[in-house]
């Protein structure tokens, strides 16, 4: 298992990473698990080789403040958990509208698991 | 106020190898804004990987990149080893460590090569990718390819190497590191070369940290950061001082790399005259479960893979986070306020690979 795991809320989750920031902590990445109910996100932060990661739990269609303010390299992570896994991550500095990785006619959030009934069969989408 | 004008810098571009886009916001010659854009090859092989089990991944793996390509296998079988509590044999920890230094060679002297073909030295950009065959021989005498060498496997390395190997490896490094000794005085003094690099794309420590930046170009910005430093494979039993430069600029990215070439020549020397005889390979049985992190020094800074597992025969999420994915951020910042006629070498700087970001 991995150590040193801060869970957090859509509420808290700023102001978690501004403390991360003050404390000079750098962000190395997100990642994104749909565990199906819910999608975790892990906040991967780096000081000194020792990990530190943020864990926020989100439900489908839920709004995630973007971190892109605090850390203004977050909107690579954020910009491809919006087009890999569909999160609706707001305030992005650079909102790339779910088209950073994907091109229009690629599927769309192909790591999400159970697929939104609107958008259909991503092959579909494909063709 | 002078008018704007935005500039599709690539996707096809003779700096990049591979295809980035930078749009860039003008006045007149100067760069206001930089937005990358990216797509044009993502091939999802994080998705593949959950459909592949752990020990197909090494080979899925490895062609993430061609130029980094023991790297990332290299890291997930670490991840892998974490998750089943194993350990690779001492041996085979050193023939890692010699491998990864070797592809660290060979990606630094390419990156040396593209620089100098930028900066419109031709000669010099030969002699660096000379060198470059070199390297490239000698990863065909350890593992028999040049490029996808495949020599990791989960538990250690998939073969042992003989004296002759060890010895004609030996015999070639002293070739390249007098090759180099001719060479690299060029890269430090010659004026066209410092022309182009000097104060071109300064990005401050506390900027780099905050950008999140990794590998050469953070450390050219004076920041003690290598990931190598955390003793995977064999690092902990080497004498080993990451290389630090507080220029900030381009000049100073390429020294880094300059300086890791002859630091990476003796981290393998130290390693084969330390290395262990014994096993190369601890045989594993079973389906992980849990989630791990692992963490390496690629050429271009630290890569970090996610793998979690419920148990099953595949994982069930495998993340990649490469290090030009990181280097992005400072790349927009190096850019503004920059003039056109610096972006070509400024955006070379931080080595970008987009095979490893379009993973």
């Amino acid at each position: 298992m991995i150590d040193n795991v801060v869970p957090v809320t859509r509420e808290t989750l700023l102001a978690e990473a501004q403390r991360l920031a003050d404390g000079g902590q750098r962000l190395i990445s997100a990642t994104a698990i749909d565990q199906g109910e819910y999608l975790e996100i892990l906040y991967h932060f780096d000081k000194d080789l020792k990990l530190t990661h943020l864990k926020l739990e989100v439900k489908p269609g839920e709004e995630v403040p973007s971190i892109s303010r605090v850390y203004f390299c977050a909107f690579i992570p954020e910009n491809e958990l919006k087009d890999l896994f569909g999160i609706n991550i707001s305030n992005i500095v650079i909102d790339y509208q779910g088209k950073f990785f994907l091109e229009d006619e690629a599927p769309r959030t192909p790591l999400l698991k159970s697929k939104p009934p609107e958008q259909g069969d991503p092959r579909e989408v494909a063709r | 106020m002078p008018g704007r004008t935005v500039i599709p810098f690539g996707p096809q571009h003779p700096v990049f190898p591979e295809p980035l886009q930078l749009r860039l916001t003008m006045e007149e010659e100067r760069v206001i804004d930089a937005v990358p854009a990216l797509g044009y090859m993502h091939r999802g092989i994080e998705q593949l990987a959950q459909t592949k089990d752990y020990a197909q991944n090494v080979f899925l793996m490895e062609r993430v990149c061609g130029i980094c390509s023991f790297m990332h296998a290299l890291c997930y079988c670490q991840s892998v080893e974490s998750l089943l509590g194993i350990e690779a044999p001492p041996r085979a920890r050193f023939m890692r460590t010699i491998q990864a230094e070797l592809g660290r060679l060979q990606s630094h002297y390419l990156w040396l090569g593209l620089v100098a073909d930028a900066c419109g030295f031709e000669s010099l950009f030969m002699q660096a990718w000379r060198n470059r065959e070199m390297i490239m021989d000698c990863q065909e005498a350890v593992s028999g390819s040049r490029v996808t060498i495949s020599t990791c496997a989960i538990g250690g390395c998939r073969r042992d190497w003989d004296d002759g190997v060890l010895q004609e490896l030996t015999r070639r490094l002293d070739d390249v590191e007098r090759s180099m000794d001719a060479i690299a005085p060029v890269f430090f003094e010659d004026p066209l070369v410092k022309q182009r690099t000097v104060g071109a794309g300064i990005i401050t420590k506390q900027e780099a940290t905050l950008l999140g930046a990794v590998g050469p170009v953070a450390r050219a910005s004076g920041i003690v950061e290598d990931m190598r430093r955390l003793g995977y494979a064999a690092y902990d039993e080497l004498d080993f001082k990451p290389v630090v430069e507080t220029s900030c600029d381009s000049y100073a990215r390429m020294i880094v790399r300059l300086r890791e070439t002859f630091q990476a020549i003796n981290l393998i020397r130290q390693a084969l005259k330390k290395m262990p005889a014994g096993e190369v390979l601890n045989k594993w049985k079973g389906t992980p479960e849990g989630e791990a992190i692992s963490r390496v020094e690629q050429p271009r800074g630290e890569l970090m893979y996610y793998i979690r597992s419920n148990g099953g025969k595949n994982p069930e999420r495998l993340r990649i986070r490469t290090p030009t994915l990181s280097n992005i951020p400072s790349l927009v910042k190096m850019l503004k306020g920059s003039r056109l006629s610096d972006v070509p070498v400024i955006a070379l700087s931080i080595d970008s690979c987009i095979s490893c970001t379009e993973r």
